[in-house]
């Protein structure tokens, strides 16, 4: 039985990564650009959540919603003020002015919220499901269960839609989506709003069972880019999968060997794959 | 201006310095270099500290009568210096040792403080104490409790603090204590976060409980940047020891204790070693879910018109929250410090050091409930002490020992029970 609620477990926590994850992914298969601030959108969007609950109340579905939408905004800003115009300029621009902007982001959260750790109030999210002896906290349920649709659903708006098929023409000629009547702009800062919604979106749900401060973009950030990197840079689906493996060898490797272990394992792993596998699970080769 | 009224002004001023000179020179304030995170996973617990020191400042450089025995409060700065004032310059190690290293060896070469106080995380006390030792600069460890920081034989290194051996001991005889009022304590579990605080506390408590024949059922080493604790919640499940001491930091701490109640795991008594569950967060975090959580605290305000409460109020007024443990300790040690500083009435390191180890500060000139400060060959001081806590509430109360006892031990723990 505890063996079914370690997987159980594993998943749960592999569906969060996939989750934050899917933003990092899309920007870089719409632009072919790293987003070092990405763990800081995940951290703004936790406090989005937080001041919705302290100020307007109502329940997760509506501090959900409101981290979509002030972070889509906060993304589509950030795309027309600064993206833009060093996504022109070399690649080490590109790099560091991201991770600028996580520092700034992440300094001002500091300075804004200071450096406590705080939580959500008890939502309806709170509570544990028990099924036939498995445990299953609500909040991740949820949370695991919007990564999946979530995904899907940028999945398919890259794959089935007209929006979609602008998107990709942008990501893979902006000079010829340009000559068919794109603007590459719009599409792109659609793409940033995108991304940083979904971030918005994880930052929220996670928010309900994990306790924060302004530095946590720091860990989201990193696992988000094991997660992007394992599935392949660019597939929606792929970080989905790599965010199932890498959570459910976690908690294996945590319960078996050990939690020291687990993220030893889990790099271990993911070095090896790489090293066969370059371009990721469900990447394309380069 | 002509050149030679220019050259007449800088006469007059090198003239006006000369005369200012020795008296200035005499109260010039003596600079402090204190190294914490004010950043990073513990930002928390340094930014409380520092509001806490910056009270202590406040005590020491203006006049304090109403705060009694507590050195240094009476008078303005320091008397043996010519009422000098004690300066800080907070510099934020990020939990980075090499961070702490580097900006020890700033602080001393570039900013030329006379003395170093920090660090928080044991291991960047470690790195950073080991820089003192170098320059021949006192460093006052806050509230690091790793046994190793005071074992390097190092000369330059004073602790005012209780360190993991004094906790594991004053554990155990609370264990002892509870088995002999026919409490069930047939196994214990040690869950550690695996920095140096952690493994040096734990391995302590390892030890000390070898020496009391408790069997240890399991020990779970594991990062405090977890962002998932369920493996080890499923650890201790399948264990099932009757008392689990955490030594955490503030989220995992945090993390661990909603876990516990995602899992239904619930053990007759939870120990947290202070840090985490003594961080501002973690009561409105947990209050409703681990109720009759135990802690320790060498820390208690005490009744309305002591110095204790006196000093939590200035804290409270300048926070908003009551002063942690933590937070209180490095206070005191800061207090310590300055007392030897005035004991010296120099800011010579050399005279710094001899008057740190002739320190002798009575209980009640002390604002924690240590026996006093008085520190060994190693720096270590052989008089602290710490009492345990209990959440009762949305507060912690002090349950042991019983003769200082403010409310009744709840045993066992309530966890999430209405």
């Amino acid at each position: 039985m505890v063996i079914v609620q370690v997987i159980v477990g594993g998943l749960l926590l592999g569906a969060i990564y996939a989750l934050f994850s899917s933003g990092l992914t899309l920007i870089w298969g719409m632009m072919n650009f790293i987003n070092f601030a990405h763990g800081e959108f995940v951290m703004l969007g936790m406090y989005v959540a937080l001041l919705t609950v302290t100020w307007v109340g109502g329940g997760p579905a509506v501090f959900v919603i409101a981290a979509a939408l002030a972070l889509f905004v906060l993304g589509v800003g950030i795309y027309l003020s600064l993206i833009r115009y060093v996504i022109r300029g070399p690649m080490l621009a590109q790099i560091l002015s991201t991770f600028g902007l996580a520092l700034l982001l992440r300094y001002s959260a500091f300075w804004i919220f200071s450096a406590n750790f705080v939580s959500l109030p008890q939502t309806s999210l709170g509570g544990t499901l028990k099924l036939g002896g498995i445990f299953l906290p609500v909040a991740q349920l949820v949370a695991g269960a919007v990564a999946i649709l979530l995904t899907l659903g940028l999945h398919l708006l890259l794959t089935r839609t007209t929006v979609g098929s602008k998107l990709l023409a942008v990501a893979e000629d902006r000079a010829a989506a340009m000559l068919m009547g794109i603007r590459p702009d719009r599409m792109q800062a659609l793409a940033w709003g995108l991304a940083a919604g979904s971030a918005g979106i994880a930052g929220a749900l996670m928010a309900t069972a994990y306790p924060w401060s302004p530095s946590v973009g720091e860990t989201f950030g990193l696992i988000a880019f094991v997660v992007v990197a394992l599935g392949g840079f660019g597939s929606v689906l792929g970080s989905l999968y790599a965010g199932l493996i890498i959570g459910l060898i976690q908690a294996m490797s945590a319960f078996w060997l050990g939690a020291i272990y687990k993220d030893i394992v889990v790099y271990g792993l993911f070095v090896a794959l790489l090293w066969l596998r370059p371009q990721g699970l469900m990447g394309k080769k380069g | 201006m002509k050149k030679s009224s220019l050259r007449f002004a800088a006469l007059g001023a090198v003239a006006a310095a000369l005369i200012a000179g020795p008296p200035a020179q005499a109260a010039d304030a003596v600079k402090i270099g204190i190294l914490w995170p004010l950043t990073g996973n513990a930002a928390a617990a340094g930014q409380a500290s520092k509001a806490a020191i910056e009270v202590a400042l406040d005590i020491i450089n203006n006049a304090h009568p109403e705060l009694g025995n507590l050195p240094l409060a009476a008078t303005a700065g320091l008397p043996n210096l010519g009422g000098a004032k004690l300066e800080v310059t907070f510099v934020d190690h990020e939990g980075n040792p090499a961070t702490a290293q580097q900006l020890a060896t700033r602080l001393i070469t570039q900013d030329k403080v006379n003395v170093l106080m920090g660090a928080y995380q044991s291991s960047c006390t470690f790195t950073a104490t080991a820089v003192a030792e170098r320059y021949g600069v006192p460093f006052m460890v806050g509230e690091s409790s790793a046994l190793n920081i005071t074992t390097r034989g190092f000369k330059w290194t004073f602790r005012a603090t209780p360190i993991a051996t004094d906790y594991a001991r004053t554990y155990m005889r609370f264990f002892a204590d509870m088995k002999a009022q026919g409490k069930k304590i047939g196994s214990i579990a040690v869950v550690n976060e695996n920095t140096d605080y952690g493994t040096s506390v734990g391995d302590a408590i390892v030890a000390e409980a070898g020496n009391a024949k408790l069997p240890v059922a399991i020990r779970i080493p594991y990062s405090a940047s977890s962002t998932d604790v369920s493996a080890q919640v499923l650890q201790l499940k399948e264990k099932q020891p009757d008392v689990v001491i955490f030594i955490s930091y503030t989220a995992d701490a945090i993390l661990y204790m909603k876990t516990m109640k995602n899992l239904d795991y619930k053990p007759t008594m939870v120990l947290g070693d202070d840090s985490g569950f003594s961080d501002p967060s973690f009561i409105p975090a947990t209050s409703d879910i681990a109720k009759g959580v135990m802690n320790r605290s060498a820390w208690s305000p005490g009744k309305p018109d002591s110095t204790t409460f006196k000093i939590n109020e200035m804290y409270k007024a300048k926070t908003g929250r009551d002063l942690d443990d933590t937070s209180a300790r490095n206070m005191q040690s800061f207090f310590a410090l300055a007392d030897a500083i005035n004991r010296a009435g120099s800011t010579d390191p050399e005279k710094i050091r001899d008057a740190l180890t002739k320190t002798d500060l009575k209980p009640n000139q002390l604002m924690m409930g240590y026996q006093g400060v008085k520190f060994d060959d190693t720096g270590q001081n052989i008089l602290a002490a710490t009492y345990l806590i209990q959440l009762h509430g949305t507060h912690f109360e002090l349950v042991w020992p019983q003769d200082a006892a403010t409310a009744p031990l709840r045993w066992p723990m309530g966890g999430w029970a209405q």
